[in-house]
């Protein structure tokens, strides 16, 4: 996998996580041999559910926790056994990190006060992170005067304050609501790009991981399943775990015959990677399938599959109907259509329609 | 108007403090300014300060006592707290002890008394022990006195009523400040020092203060060990009610009672001015 450049990248360090592996009591392997490697001012977010060993990435580079085995380098720097205070980095938590006995300011000049910079250099720069973050007039706040959303941006204020050398993000957004947190996403994205440090975002959140990074890295069971571009993930994941963790996948019975799936009526060929001939069930998106009413003619391809509609929602700016088949090897699977919002009135509980895979978006990767 | 129903629930404190808090105040008041036969008078006031009283020593006894109890027990505590604090949060350990302790602190009084006694007079069975293995442990009068026996006592159930108060705030630490403050460059010392010593200073001194009263008015301890004098205020008060060799000095001791309620006011105003600057950025 080729690092792509970002545009901030002279001002960034290299991260280089080799071979990483970290052992639990009870023999849990958090990371099994765990190797990232995040080029200068690169935007790169670890994606997994809980458990994968994402967490335990980060707080490995950031010193908060020790390999069991492996290499951490920082800008060519082995920094493997360097107690966290010295290795420079800024780290936003979760939820309630701001000393509560600071006010906004002063928590972004503690990193500044430790290394003993003169009170006008603090006061300058922890008010130009501030207006970074765009709270200037917050400044004289206590944090529980402030909302999540604030404290958070005070939080990123302070790690950025000491010009780290890598940003880490620990689920930044995960404690806010889905307003306050799709909009501190592409202010995190907006300052980054800014301030040109090298970022490592931990996330479960897929949404949130395919908006904000240069690359996503897929994680499972402590190992990295696939490091990509958000697009080239999304259309070309590399093993059946990524294709159902990133985006919502029908998982549909088949027959698999020479490379392509023959699936909703249609042929679809399998993704490198996936099982050979014979039965398998395979992942199609849900914007991969067309549906159509009987007897429309509508449905392209080999006539499609029958299915009846078991639901049709409405969602805002896209809707989903779910179907479910009564043909081919597929019979009784539930299949998800993501269809236009103007659309989802065409059909109701009960009625017959016909699905097909849409010829360039149907994605199969063979789950077995 | 409010609804007349909102106060019926306050009703029962309101009537608690009234009659356990308000009136016996009211009548230490008054009664310190007033002689037998209720004409007003400073006599009263004036004998706590005679030649001969023996007042003053004992109330600068029970200050000591109650200061270096508390100040002992405050650091014992929040050291055995924080201790404690790092246990597994559900672990048999960590409530074996907080159980432990909320029974010791309250296990003052003639027991308590009876306990030490027990194990360290001159009959006590540690003595008796250490007699009959050749240590010569002394004459045990240092248990009766109220600058040895009784500090080690009071701090009996000192250091286990700092456990279960502080024990709260310990908690109240987030394991992310110290993460925090290492990402940042600080030391362990920064940690302690910058962010959790200031964090916790306000319950720090608020736990201090509760234990400097609790053994400024405890009783019945002092009065089971020791039945020689009364070298502090609570025995005192409680001889001018009993005394059979100088009758007449109810209001005497009402007057003592006055001096101890203005030391503990004195305490609070202290208090109040410190807690002041924490009460800027503490949620309560």
């Amino acid at each position: 996998m080729t690092a792509t450049p970002s545009p901030a990248a002279s001002r960034g360090t290299e991260v280089r996580l080799t071979d990483l592996t970290r052992v639990y009591a009870g023999n849990v392997r958090a990371l099994d041999g765990f190797t990232l490697h995040i080029a200068p001012g690169e935007f790169v977010a670890l994606l997994g559910p809980s458990g994968c060993g994402k967490t335990t990435a980060l707080r490995l580079l950031a010193g908060l926790e020790d390999a069991d085995g492996g290499t951490i380098e920082v800008g060519g720097r082995d920094v493997t056994n360097v107690p966290t205070s010295k290795r420079d980095m800024g780290m936003v938590f979760q939820a309630y990190s701001l000393f509560p006995h600071m006010t906004a300011r002063q928590n972004v000049e503690f990193g500044l006060q430790l290394r003993k910079q003169d009170k006008a250099t603090r006061h300058g720069r922890a008010a130009d992170m501030l207006d970074l973050v765009g709270l200037s007039k917050q400044a004289d706040r206590y944090a529980h005067q402030m909302s999540g959303g604030q404290q958070q941006r005070v939080a990123l204020a302070r790690a950025l304050a000491i010009e780290p050398q890598v940003l880490l993000l620990d689920e930044p957004l995960s404690a806010l609501d889905a307003k306050v947190r799709s909009q501190l996403r592409d202010e995190i994205r907006r300052i980054q790009l800014e301030v040109g440090t090298t970022t490592l975002f931990v996330t479960h959140d897929q949404e949130e991981a395919l908006a904000v990074a240069d690359r996503v890295g897929v994680m499972n069971a402590g190992r990295l399943e696939q490091l990509a571009s958000p697009a080239q993930l999304y259309k070309n994941p590399a093993t059946p775990f990524v294709a159902d963790f990133v985006g919502l996948t029908n998982r549909l019975h088949c027959r698999v015959a020479g490379g392509v799936a023959q699936v909703l009526g249609g042929a679809v060929p399998l993704l490198a990677g996936s099982a050979g001939d014979g039965l398998a069930i395979v992942l199609v998106r849900p914007e991969g399938v067309t549906i159509a009413p009987v007897g429309s003619g509508g449905s392209g391809g080999a006539g499609g599959a029958a299915a009846t509609v078991v639901s049709a929602s409405f969602l805002g700016a896209s809707g989903k109907i779910v179907a479910r088949l009564e043909s081919s090897e597929g019979v009784g699977d539930l299949v998800s259509v993501q269809v236009d919002n103007t659309d989802v009135t065409a059909y109701a509980p009960g009625q017959r329609v016909l699905l097909a895979p849409r010829g360039d978006a149907a994605l199969a990767v063979s789950a077995t | 108007m409010r609804p007349s129903g909102a106060l019926v629930g306050v009703a029962p404190f309101f009537v608690y403090t009234t009659v356990f808090l308000l009136i016996p105040t009211i009548v230490v008041v008054v009664g310190a300014f007033a002689d037998g036969s209720g004409r007003p008078t400073l006599d009263n006031v004036a004998a706590l300060g005679g030649a001969n009283s023996s007042f003053l020593p004992a109330l600068q006894h029970s200050v000591v006592l109650s200061l270096v109890t508390a100040l002992a027990g405050a650091v014992i505590g929040a050291v055995l707290a924080y201790a404690v604090s790092t246990a597994r949060p559900d672990g048999l350990l960590k409530r074996f002890i907080t159980s432990l302790c909320g029974v010791l602190a309250q296990f003052g009084g003639v027991a308590l008394a009876f306990a030490f006694m027990a194990t360290f007079s001159i009959q006590g069975f540690l003595t008796v022990w250490l007699n009959s293995l050749g240590l010569d442990t002394g004459s045990s009068i240092w248990l009766y006195q109220w600058d040895k026996g009784l500090m080690l006592v009071y701090l009996y159930f000192q250091i286990p009523l700092m456990l279960i108060v502080f024990l709260p705030a310990v908690e109240g630490i987030k394991p992310q400040w110290r993460e925090a403050t290492e990402t940042l460059g600080g030391t362990t010392w920064t940690y302690w020092t910058k962010v959790a010593g200031p964090i916790l200073l306000p319950s720090f001194i608020g736990a201090t203060l509760l234990l400097f009263t609790n053994a400024f008015s405890a009783y019945a301890t002092a009065a089971a060990l020791i039945s020689q004098a009364s070298p502090i205020v609570p025995l005192q008060i409680a001889g001018t009610f009993t005394s059979e060799v100088i009758l007449g000095q109810e209001n005497v001791g009402k007057a003592m009672a006055l001096a101890m309620v203005v030391v503990v006011a004195l305490v609070m105003w202290v208090y109040a001015a410190l807690d002041k600057r924490a009460s800027r950025w503490l949620v309560r």
